[in-house]
């Protein structure tokens, strides 16, 4: 299993690095949501904002909509799903690859609007490198059920409206307890209780994942 | 005797809704603090039960059978389709019944609060199941996915279950129960309580019984119809 997720993350890496997708059409759309965020709040408020952490996932999730759909596109290429089923991949190693490579994209794309939102948003420094690590398990859980989601909807009428529809809300308690920890990250408040359910969240679907991703491979 | 206790249980499930309706809105005396307003008790736990627990406890029950291959049949696919339809139903009259109850009490009909939100986002899962099944044209592809989001779904009935303690908002805690188990309501009110719950119960599983047996027509007719465009065809072709 893990060396069937070694492969496939590797694979869509490389993908990632030919197409330059993430690079010309996925960060542009980032840092273009967070400056809207702070022409939405006004000049006044938007440096001096402790809205900043929500506003910094929710440009996040947004993002991560573009790249879960993208990742489940290059999987829709003519023959690609016949020479998974006959390389007789492990689906749990598929699902653990995918994710792990949205994640490796998100990871990136979330340093980067990171730094962006202590630009734009004035958000402390020294604070986001707190909250670093919480960014990374909660960019993590959304990994794991985003590839999860994007399995769910990919190839139906309207996947990619759909996608937002079944995951947003599901994605709204990693929302919450990612903000939360980031704000108790630059308010030097306790974050091992939003740590805690993260953790729980990322298990969760990878155990689901693991699980079920088969089933919806299944032709 | 199946047969009679199907026939029965529709008049069952409307007297038991009777006998909650007469007790609730005339026989029990009002609240000392709340008055009248407290009269919502009969109906809005009651139905968030049936909203939260029961639905979508049926709905991902079936689900997870549905995806179990020793159990997995068309029926676990119906039933967790129709209790899915059933529980967007009974939480929109959550929220509805919640509202009309917060507007008085805490004076606006909706706040920010995490077991109301939480609940709403329920409801918007419940509709993307809809959706979902929507998108997808091969029954096979459709109950295996839908399935798979059944099951995802029920994740968040915990969060919403636990919301008032994790989040400590504005929503009471436990109102039946104290958290070691005491009762808190007596006599009159707390018989009536639990008869709502029977009663509202009881009117999800005769509802979900008959939407149950409309899918299984639609399915016949959409089944009839396809055969009839088949015959149509072939009728055609062997004139030509």
């Amino acid at each position: 299993m893990i060396r069937t997720a070694l492969l496939v993350c590797a694979k869509d890496l490389r993908i990632e690095m030919r197409s330059r997708v993430l690079l010309w059409q996925v960060l542009p759309f980032g840092v273009m949501a967070l400056l809207l965020c702070g022409i939405a709040l006004g000049p006044a408020r938007a440096g001096n904002s402790s809205a900043g952490p929500g506003l910094f996932y929710l440009v996040t999730l947004l993002v991560a909509l573009l790249m879960i759909n993208r990742s489940q596109s290059v999987e829709k290429t003519p023959g690609t799903k016949a020479s998974v089923a006959t390389l007789g991949l492990d689906p749990a190693g598929v699902f653990l690859g995918k994710s792990l490579a949205l994640a490796s994209e998100l990871w990136v794309t979330g340093v980067i609007l990171l730094a962006g939102s202590v630009l734009v948003l004035h958000t402390s420094l020294h604070g986001a490198i707190l909250a670093l690590p919480s960014v990374i398990v909660t960019l993590a859980a959304l990994a794991v059920a985003g590839t999860l989601y994007g399995a769910l909807t990919s190839g139906g009428d309207g996947a990619a409206t759909l996608l937002p529809v079944l995951a947003l809300p599901a994605f709204a308690p990693l929302l919450i307890a990612g903000e939360r920890s980031f704000s108790a990250a630059l308010h030097h408040g306790g974050i091992w209780r939003w740590w805690l359910i993260l953790s729980v969240a990322l298990v969760v679907y990878s155990a689901i994942g693991i699980l079920l991703y088969g089933v919806l491979e299944e032709s | 005797m199946k047969q009679l206790s199907q026939r029965l249980f529709g008049p069952l499930t409307l007297t038991a809704m009777g006998v909650n309706l007469v007790l609730g809105l005339w026989i029990v005396p009002p609240d000392k603090v709340q008055g009248e307003l407290a009269r919502l008790v009969y109906i809005h736990p009651s139905v968030a039960w049936v909203a939260l627990y029961v639905s979508f406890g049926t709905a991902a029950i079936s689900s997870a059978l549905y995806l179990w291959k020793r159990t997995r049949s068309v029926v676990m696919d119906r039933v967790a389709h129709c209790a899915m339809e059933v529980s967007v139903v009974f939480i929109a009259l959550t929220l509805i019944t919640g509202s009309i109850w917060g507007r008085p009490a805490w004076g606006v009909w909706w706040v920010w609060d995490a077991r109301l939100t939480s609940s709403a986002i329920l409801g918007v899962l419940a509709l993307g199941y809809l959706a979902l099944r929507r998108a997808n044209d091969d029954p096979q592809l459709r109950a295996r996915r839908s399935a798979v989001f059944g099951v995802l779904i029920a994740i968040n009935v915990p969060i919403i279950h636990f919301s008032v303690q994790w989040w400590k908002t504005l929503h009471q805690g436990a109102t039946v129960f104290t958290s070691n188990r005491t009762l808190l309501i007596h006599g009159i009110q707390a018989w009536t309580l639990l008869i709502s719950f029977i009663a509202f119960t009881m009117l999800f599983f005769w509802i979900l019984r008959y939407r149950y047996r409309l899918e299984v027509l639609r399915e016949n007719i959409a089944g009839a119809s396809l055969e009839e465009a088949l015959s149509a065809r072939r009728r055609e072709g062997a004139q030509s």
